[in-house]
């Protein structure tokens, strides 16, 4: 069963607690999502670690069930 | 015990400054993450190997334990995991791309 926004960004949310999480569904049908991620906890990290960061969050969805999301990240101004 | 796969992998992202992980080919890439980076390389004109992890599953599987990274494609530059499709694009698209290129010696091809 595809994964809704709202699941997303609960999840992320459970493991980055301060983040602010906008996740949209491209296409509305749960094949395409794009999420940005924003998150004091990433100060410090490169994008890599900080989208690995939000991979584990996910539980090793990306890549399965969640097989097209594109992730911006970035720290507060 | 040596990972196999890992050392074939190791062995690749050493002897070649850049390598691109990704599904088909260069000619025929075969997902649209997979050719978004092969436009942005090809774009940058330099020289780059790939890897067509459709062809080869125990390499499919084994990249994305080596890298910690769940999906495909995955670029290498000397050695070093740069990112996915999300990644290789943004760089591209605010010059890190180029500039990481000339800071590891990466010229365009003529």
């Amino acid at each position: 069963m595809a994964l809704t926004s709202p699941e997303i960004e609960d999840m992320i949310k459970e493991i980055l607690p301060d983040a602010q999480v906008q996740v949209q569904d491209m296409r509305g049908d749960g094949s395409q999502f794009a999420a940005h991620v924003v998150s004091a906890q990433f100060e410090g990290k490169n994008r890599v670690q900080q989208h690995q960061m939000v991979y584990k969050a996910l539980k090793g969805k990306v890549g399965e069930e969640l097989h097209a999301l594109s992730l911006q990240t970035s720290t507060p101004e | 015990m040596s990972n196999p796969v890992f050392d074939r992998i190791q062995n690749d992202i050493d002897s070649n400054d850049i390598v691109l992980f990704m599904k088909g080919d260069k000619m025929f890439p075969q997902c649209g993450f997979s050719a978004t980076v092969v436009e942005i390389l090809n774009y940058f004109n330099v020289a780059y190997e790939t890897h067509n992890v459709l062809q080869d599953e125990s390499l499919r599987e084994g990249i994305k334990q080596f890298s910690d990274w769940p999906t495909i494609p995955q670029l290498y530059v000397k050695g070093e995991f740069l990112g996915g499709c999300d990644i290789v694009r943004e760089m591209a698209a605010n010059g890190e791309l180029v500039a990481h290129f000339e800071s590891v010696g990466i010229e365009p091809q003529d």
